[in-house]
């Protein structure tokens, strides 16, 4: 009786060893490091030995370096260190790539290689900026229909067809005409070239003939894709320069876009960063003899500005700007097709491409600078020469760039401008001190909380007692083993959803306590008490933990940010629980009380029996 | 150590219209107050910006409220937070004016007042996200509400379900009551603990209705009044001592979690209170008036297992 099979203390074994492998990496400290990443896409294995290198040479001792998809982290011993290092390093590498400070746990590498990692903090508890940022939908198909109003007015220029007028009305583009032919005429020919746009006859003021052009609903729907798309890469870039170590960028419905910035301790910095809006300008090169060299020198000639173009040259470019960067539609990476030489492929709206075409053929043989506009800080991002004539809207960006160089520059011709404002409309800070502060205040009432429990529990219950939280602790450990294993976010009310799944979970242990303690009472053996008292127990367990259960389910779906950190705790908690109430105090119980063929007595604290007289009537 | 030495079955049921009275009074004062003072809705649900700002002493809020008022921003409010050196400014959903903008220049403000202070926390929720909160913890009280009413008419009678989740949502009413006599700040970890207690207290009348069921199959000739006196007397002591425990756990949270969990651990305390009460002394007695007989819990054929006829004399 009350025997346990062996397979069932195999799988609490292997619980046990799972959950103290999983919930190790928490006891290690977070060690102060260095990350560097490059601002040019992945980072590869040559970044590595330049970092050690460089460590080396400056003499400062570390801790182990690693390269991941994010770039190469090294630790440090101390802060000092740490801030020395990131001096050295940067020093070294140059301004072309990211070196962050960081703090990183110290748990050894076998922890990490068989996934054993902390818990994610979320950031009420690391401290961090949190927002949520909403797509300007509206702004977004306005634009659209700017861009196909001056369009449509090139069009029907080169066409020669006779309009009264064209106008933007919202996202639509109305036209007038005085003759029907010529409205006809205007409606094929945008037909065909347009097939995005939907057209219908309208009569204006005054007898006008009017021809509306609405963008047609899938096309409305590609281009709010598309703007959150763009405006993630955007924000992606962004964050990529501010070296966070585990950003969060992610689109949420259809029109907003939440960012995530752990640890970062200079919000206001972080703000400015996601907040920006940067151009894209095309400009000429000032090529006069001399002007450059005089440049340098000081005198910067008037109507000129001296800027650095990628690589360190100098270069001076006249201030007449001559496209801004919301004439370019889209930008790609390719070959030059005579030399096969990598380039940028830009496609221009239909105003940028008639202005490309004059500038072009007016300055054939001289060089135009593309300046990227950043925080008032102008870069030139390449500065080609102009062979010909270029009409059509394709222009082709070539010479002296790699492969990845050419990736860069139309991402940046892509990514360089918001496709459409963002406001943010949910901010979250937490400073670091208070984060840890929130840490220190979640464990202690988790702390405290248990040792008032178990120190009941042992009182009330004797050795089932001390089972029962010998449970408790169990359900701890793998509570903590899950939430590093899953990497759920943890979060102060998480911490709290801890300490009230241990409040409840005890509530199972109790049921099966009183139960074995009634059955005594009423006269049973301490082996059937002990069987009867889990046996019937387990159904009410069952039951009561599923509506509670629901409650952490309906959470899940509806609660964002917090709350759902509390709903994740809450969850795995409940199921936890049952499993260690239940399944493993039964099995401490057998294999105290199992094998004794005679048990007189259990270890239950004192079991009241009232006088057979006085027993209330059945 | 036995606390609980009952020797007979306390007959609970005769006081049952007592019970449920005292019950519907506390409800009614709960609606009342709901209803004239109304919930004090943090920034969570309202929208508008809250800052925390720490000093390098205890606050002087007549410098931060005089150093504030210079950037009228309407109806703001300045008050200590947990400790004398903190303080919490609440601010009002401006238009025209981004969170952004807003939290900066509060801060450069009151810098130039004080250099000690420094920024601990912004909180900003913009005026759509605090109605979809709104409406999503709405949605959530209702599934919850109609979860626990279909798993207990699935696995016990309706008559259950609806007793319970009757004896449970009034406990929400009382919880939301005190909010609002209180006027204590209804935030979205508040919300969190109001479902958390509902999803609780159902634990105790699902405990209690497990009982009945089984009582009444045990005990083939009592009255229905005296086959829930007797589940609610067996069962007394493991609810006091289980309720105890966990309460003892949210104390803790209540006196060790500081500020930010202060008003959840409240809810909770409250909740698992009024929790015990209501779903014992509400329930039971919502189940024997809505008519529950023998022939509605014990089915003609006996499952195998849980809860048949044995030991008992």
């Amino acid at each position: 009786m009350n025997r346990y099979p062996l397979w069932k203390y195999i799988v609490i074994a292997v619980a046990l060893i799972v959950g103290v492998l999983y919930t190790l990496p928490n006891f290690f400290p977070e060690v102060p490091a260095v990350q560097v990443s490059t601002t040019k896409g992945k980072a590869e294995t040559s970044l590595l030995g330049m970092v050690e290198d460089a460590l080396k040479a400056g003499n400062i001792p570390f801790r182990g370096a690693a390269l991941d998809s994010t770039g190469v982290k090294v630790r440090f011993a101390d802060t000092d260190t740490q801030l020395k290092a990131r001096d050295v390093i940067q020093a070294k590498l140059g301004d072309s790539y990211i070196v962050a400070l960081n703090l990183l746990s110290s748990s050894p590498d076998w922890l990490a290689s068989v996934g054993a990692l902390p818990m994610y903090l979320g950031l009420d508890l690391r401290g961090g900026v949190h927002f949520l940022l909403q797509v300007d939908m509206k702004a977004a198909l306005d634009k659209a229909g700017d861009r196909y109003s001056t369009d449509i007015r090139s069009l029907m220029r080169s066409e020669k067809i006779q309009y009264g007028g064209i106008a933007r009305d919202g996202a639509n583009v109305v036209m007038r005409f005085k003759d029907g032919a010529e409205r006809l005429k205007a409606r094929n020919v945008i037909e065909k070239t347009y097939p995005d746009l939907a057209l219908r006859d309208g009569d204006g003021a005054g007898g006008d003939l009017l021809l509306i052009a609405g963008l047609k609903p899938e096309a409305q729907k590609r281009i709010q894709e598309s703007a959150v798309q763009q405006n993630i890469q955007i924000l992606r870039n962004r964050v990529n320069e501010l070296g966070v170590k585990e950003p969060i960028i992610q689109q949420q419905g259809a029109e907003r876009v939440v960012v995530q910035l752990p640890g970062v301790q200079d919000t206001a910095h972080a703000k400015d960063i996601v907040g920006r809006t940067a151009t894209l300008e095309i400009r000429m090169v000032n090529d006069e003899p001399g002007a450059l060299e005089a440049a340098i020198g000081g005198s910067v000639p008037f109507g000129s500005d001296l800027f650095v173009e990628r690589g360190g040259q100098k270069i001076l470019v006249k201030r007449q700007v001559v496209l801004t960067g919301d004439r370019i539609n889209g930008a790609q990476p390719g070959f030059d097709q005579r030399n096969n030489e990598p380039a940028v492929h830009v496609d221009l709206d239909g105003a940028g491409a008639r202005i490309f075409k004059e500038v072009t053929r007016d300055n054939v043989g001289k060089r135009m600078a593309i300046v990227l506009v950043e925080k008032g800080k102008a870069e030139v991002i390449t500065a080609p020469v102009i062979r010909e004539e270029i009409g059509g809207g394709r222009v082709q960006i070539s010479g002296r760039m790699s492969t990845r160089e050419a990736n860069d520059v139309a991402l940046l011709m892509r990514a360089g401008a918001l496709a459409a404002p963002m406001e943010i409309i949910e901010e979250r800070t937490v400073g670091p001190s208070l984060g840890q502060d929130n840490i220190d205040k979640g464990v202690n009432s988790v702390k405290y909380g248990f040792v008032v429990l178990a120190i009941f529990m042992c009182a009330y219950y004797m050795l089932m007692g001390l089972i029962s939280t010998i449970a408790l602790s169990f359900n701890l450990l793998l509570l903590v083993a899950l939430l590093s294993m899953l990497q759920a976010t943890l979060t102060l009310p998480g911490i709290a959803a801890i300490a009230l799944a241990l409040g409840m979970a005890i509530d199972s242990n109790v049921l099966i306590n009183e139960r074995i303690r009634e059955e005594l009472r009423w006269g049973a053996t301490p082996h059937a008490a002990l069987q009867a008292g889990y046996e019937r127990a387990w159904g009410t367990i069952l039951d009561s933990n599923v509506t509670t259960l629901i409650a952490g389910v309906a959470l899940l779906i509806f609660g964002t940010g917090p709350i759902k950190g509390f709903a994740v705790v809450h969850c795995l908690g409940i199921m936890t629980s049952m499993f260690s109430a239940v399944f493993v105090s039964r099995g401490i119980v057998a294999l105290i009380y199992g094998s004794r063929k005679k048990l007189d007595k259990i270890s239950i604290g004192q079991v009241w029996r009232p006088d057979a007289a006085t027993l209330p009537k059945v | 150590m036995e606390f609980f030495r009952i020797r007979r079955d306390i007959p609970f049921m005769r006081y049952a219209l007592t019970f449920n009275v005292i019950s519907l009074v506390t409800f009614l004062l709960a609606v009342f107050f709901l209803a004239t003072r109304g919930l004090n809705l943090g920034v969570d649900f309202r929208g508008g910006t809250v800052i925390e700002v720490t000093y390098g002493h205890a606050v002087d809020f007549g410098r931060v409220r005089a150093a504030l008022d210079k950037l009228n921003l309407g109806e703001y409010s300045a008050q200590s937070f947990g400790r004398s050196d903190t303080a919490l400014i609440r601010l009002p959903l401006k238009e025209g004016v981004s969170s952004a903008q807003l939290s900066e220049r509060v801060l450069g403000v009151l810098r130039a007042d004080d250099p000690s202070a420094t920024q601990q926390r912004v909180e900003f929720v913009g005026p759509q996200v605090g109605r979809e909160l709104y409406e999503n913890g709405a949605l959530a009280l209702l599934l919850v509400s109609f979860g626990i009413v279909a798993y207990l008419a699935l696995r016990f009678e309706w008559r259950f379900a609806v007793a319970a989740i009757v004896a449970n949502l009034h406990d929400v009413v009382i919880i939301l009551g005190f909010f609002a006599l209180f006027q204590w700040e209804f935030s979205l970890p508040v919300l969190a603990a109001v479902l958390a207690v509902l999803g609780y207290s159902v634990n105790e009348s699902v405990v209690i209705a497990d009982r009945i069921r089984e009582n009444f199959r045990k005990m083939r000739k009592a009255t229905v009044t005296h086959v829930i006196d007797s589940a609610i007397t067996s069962t007394i002591s493991r609810t006091i001592i289980t309720h105890g425990l966990t309460l003892m756990m949210v104390l803790s949270i209540l006196f060790f979690g500081g500020e930010t969990l202060h008003y959840f651990a409240l809810a909770l305390t409250i909740g698992i209170c009024f929790g015990i009460y209501s779903s014992v002394l509400v329930m039971a007695p919502l189940v024997m008036w809505l008519g529950v007989s023998r022939e509605d819990l014990v089915k003609p054929e006996k499952k195998a297992g849980i809860g048949g006829e044995k030991i008992l004399p």
